[in-house]
């Protein structure tokens, strides 16, 4: 008699500093397929996790915002490359998760891949088109250049690969650290994207994912005085992304709306990257 | 000071062929001109012989550019544009250790220079660029390309120019006809491989060697619509005055004196260090070279002292040595202008002192070499050497150090050392030079502007400001 081989099942865990940690609430939810049946079962993270996802990311935020524009550029690209070629798993992912068509699958990549390749092409000219020399009345040196942010706070839109991406992206681009929400009813291509991540020179930290309920995790980061930055595109109820944002205001953080009607297929504009961003201004004198 | 044993590079990474064609429409071509030998300057080795492109080559060639313009690179995307120079750039990273030895072969420069500067400021030069290919609308300058950009480089530099020439062409939805210098070809032939490599379409880069004949033949193409030159002012000039009246769109990056300027509060070892950089980095084969050392005359002594004792440790020899700190100097006919000139200058007066080193028997050499009690007179002051040759004068009063800087038809570079920060920036505002290095000197960044005042050329390469030269202005 033929012996049937039997799978071997990938459990989806977090991805925080680098490493793919469980929750350490021991807690996960069922993740269906467009049809219903179960794909997976995925790490949900609680308040515990949230705030060891904030640690990684300020302590991973010193060295990745002090790196050269040139060499964040060379690993965000460095992450196109490795999705480039992992392509069709992440088509047969979005297929079984969102049960579009195989077309519409290589459409989402294609458009995930170019992103993060845009988005590449900005770490060393952010500062060129955003930044310049001011002509102050006066006998001063005067420049003022884009900061990072520092750690910022990330409820993923619905779109598993792309959506996520395309939110991603702009903020470690440009030097800050992020810990992201992925989207709850699609988190599990969320971690795979970890896997990419993490397998292309990015340092442990920079990019922190975590699965679960977003009115569950999302005030924590809200609150958290140690994030300077929350971005609320992924919220899809009003009522909770003004909770965020008024929670959000105990430390002033930086706070983009939600965006519930994007099309994650057209060319972004730079908002995504200024909105955290600071301007430092330099003044120096002049004479001898 | 220490002994050091041979740590020669290999050059078995590289594969000479005995001849080389041109590279037109994505292949290699025979040339229809009269084939030259490009020898290795550091021991007058004869490595290949190489097409020259005659008139008809060079039209050829502007064609190609021409139909790859028309049919495919200018109705590309710019996100698909950017995606083939990203290639390039990771093809030259991946093959990074074969440009610089074969470019240290070519030109004579050490590898340690070759390997550490020139080969990664290329990779990176494309990879800059290659991102600026799908955000043309943000430049500022329109995201219009002009057509076919005739581009004429050094052998200074050969894959630097290269790279500054061809990437921002590219990026900006431009196709090329490239002449390489006819003491340097090589690695542009190498390069032509890499665009094969990377199926870069054909005809959007062309290679087309050969010497003045064959520059002049592609600068005056009356299909070419931009002309980019690296070069001498002389030539600078002549292709100024070809052009007029023409509907081309030039920038020209010319001959340089830039003025190194030490003050009395400087840090001296820094400063020293920097001396050093600025005029025997690449043998002072460098437009931007800090060839006229001003110093402050409290501490001229001090560092004169200094800088001769520095001199004396530069290790000069086998440019594939890895501890060679100067390498051949290019060609024969550069080490006689280099002769002939210090020659003057020890006619005119000035008092001349060499580096104590042992220079190989064969090859074109020449120890680093410094000028003092010179004036703004002597012609060592005032002519470009480009060659490992300091000139020193001094000052007393800023006001002094920025006149005798401002003294020269060139504004290329200058340099100024001081730990007063003020003092840099004031210094900075009354320098007629395009690039001003504070307590550094020679230092190239993709992202940065480079470019000179005055008969030092105009446009810009490098940063943001590269792209005007290869955009129309307006979107169209």
């Amino acid at each position: 008699m033929a012996s049937t081989r039997i799978d071997v099942r990938k459990t989806y865990k977090l991805y925080i500093g680098g490493q793919f940690p469980r929750s350490e609430s021991g807690r996960s939810y069922v993740v269906n397929d467009a049809k219903g049946r179960l794909l997976a079962n995925a790490a949900q993270a609680s308040r515990k996790d949230a705030r060891d996802a904030v640690v990684a990311a300020r302590a991973a935020f010193g060295g990745w915002s002090g790196r050269t524009a040139y060499n964040r550029a060379q690993v965000v690209y460095r992450i196109a490359e490795v999705l480039e070629g992992r392509r069709e798993q992440f088509e047969a992912e979005l297929r079984a998760a969102e049960g579009v068509s195989p077309g519409r699958a290589r459409a989402y990549v294609d458009a995930a891949v170019d992103r993060l390749v845009w988005y590449a092409g900005w770490a060393d000219k952010i500062a060129q088109v955003v930044g310049n020399a001011n002509p102050v009345a006066g006998p001063y040196f005067n420049l003022s250049t884009p900061e990072p942010s520092g750690v910022i706070a990330v409820v993923a839109p619905r779109g598993p690969l792309l959506g996520l991406v395309s939110v991603v992206a702009p903020l470690i681009v440009t030097g800050n650290t992020v810990v992201v929400i992925a989207s709850e009813q699609h988190p599990l291509t969320a971690i795979t994207l970890g896997e990419v991540m993490a397998t292309s020179d990015l340092p442990g930290g920079v990019v922190n994912v975590l699965t679960g309920s977003v009115a569950e995790i999302a005030p924590w980061l809200a609150s958290h005085m140690d994030v300077n930055g929350i971005d609320l595109t992924g919220v899809a109820d009003p009522a909770l992304a003004a909770q965020l944002e008024v929670s959000a205001a105990d430390n002033l953080k930086r706070v983009r709306r939600p965006a519930p009607d994007t099309d994650w297929l057209a060319e972004p504009d730079l908002d995504r990257m200024t909105r955290f961003m600071e301007t430092k201004t330099v003044w120096h004198p002049i004479g001898v | 000071m220490f002994e050091y044993a041979p740590a020669p590079e290999s050059r078995a990474i590289v594969d000479i062929k005995p001849s080389y064609g041109l590279f037109i429409d994505g292949e290699f071509v025979d040339g229809s001109g009269t084939a030259f030998k490009t020898v290795n300057p550091a021991n007058e080795e004869v490595l290949a012989e190489v097409a020259e492109a005659s008139d008809a080559d060079v039209d050829a060639a502007v064609r190609a550019a021409r139909r790859a313009y028309t049919r495919v690179w200018s109705r590309m995307s710019g996100a698909e544009r950017a995606k083939y120079l990203y290639r390039i750039a990771r093809i030259i990273q991946e093959r990074g250790r074969e440009l610089a030895v074969l470019e240290s072969i070519d030109n004579g420069k050490p590898i340690r220079e070759s390997r550490d500067v020139d080969v990664p400021s290329l990779a990176a030069h494309f990879f800059y660029y290659a991102g600026w290919a799908d955000k043309l609308k943000y430049s500022g300058y329109g995201s219009t390309p002009l057509g076919v950009a005739g581009q004429v480089i050094p052998w200074n530099f050969p894959l630097m120019m290269l790279a500054w020439k061809i990437a921002p062409a590219l990026a900006c939805g431009n196709t090329v006809v490239l002449k390489p210098a006819e003491t340097t070809p090589l690695t542009a032939l190498l390069f032509a491989e890499i665009c094969q490599q990377a199926d870069l379409p054909p005809g959007v880069v062309n290679i087309v060697t050969g010497a003045g004949d064959t520059g002049r033949a592609l600068v005056s193409h009356p299909d070419v619509d931009k002309v980019a030159f690296t070069g001498s002012t002389e030539v600078g000039k002549a292709i100024a005055r070809a052009v007029a009246g023409t509907d081309k769109k030039v920038t020209l990056e010319l001959g340089g004196k830039a003025a190194n300027i030490v003050f009395e509060d400087a840090p001296i070892d820094q400063a020293v260090e920097g001396i050093v950089n600025g005029i025997f980095f690449n043998q002072g084969h460098v437009c931007c070279a800090g060839s006229r050392l001003l110093v402050q005359e409290s501490v001229a002594d001090e560092v004169m002292a200094r800088l001769k004792r520095r001199m004396a440790t530069l290790r000069v020899g086998d440019p594939l040595d890895k501890n060679t700190d100067v390498g051949a100097i290019n060609s024969a006919e550069q080490l006689a202008k280099i002769r002939e000139l210090s020659e003057v200058g020890e006619s005119e007066g000035a008092e001349r002192w060499s580096a104590p080193c042992e220079l190989p028997a064969h090859g074109y050499w020449f120890a680093p070499t410094v000028f003092t009690g010179v004036t703004q007179a002597h012609r060592i002051a005032r002519e470009e050497i480009f060659g490992p040759v300091l000139s020193v004068l001094t000052f007393r009063t800023p006001s002094e150090a920025v006149e005798k800087a401002n003294n020269t038809p060139f504004g290329l570079s200058a340099g100024v050392w001081t730990d007063k920060g003020s003092l840099i920036l004031s210094m900075a505002n009354h320098l007629r030079a395009g690039v001003v290095w504070a307590n550094t000197f020679n230092k190239f960044d993709p992202t940065s502007p480079f470019g000179g005042y005055k008969e030092s050329g105009y446009g810009r390469e490098g940063g943001r400001h590269g792209l005007e030269a290869y955009l129309k202005g307006e979107d169209s």
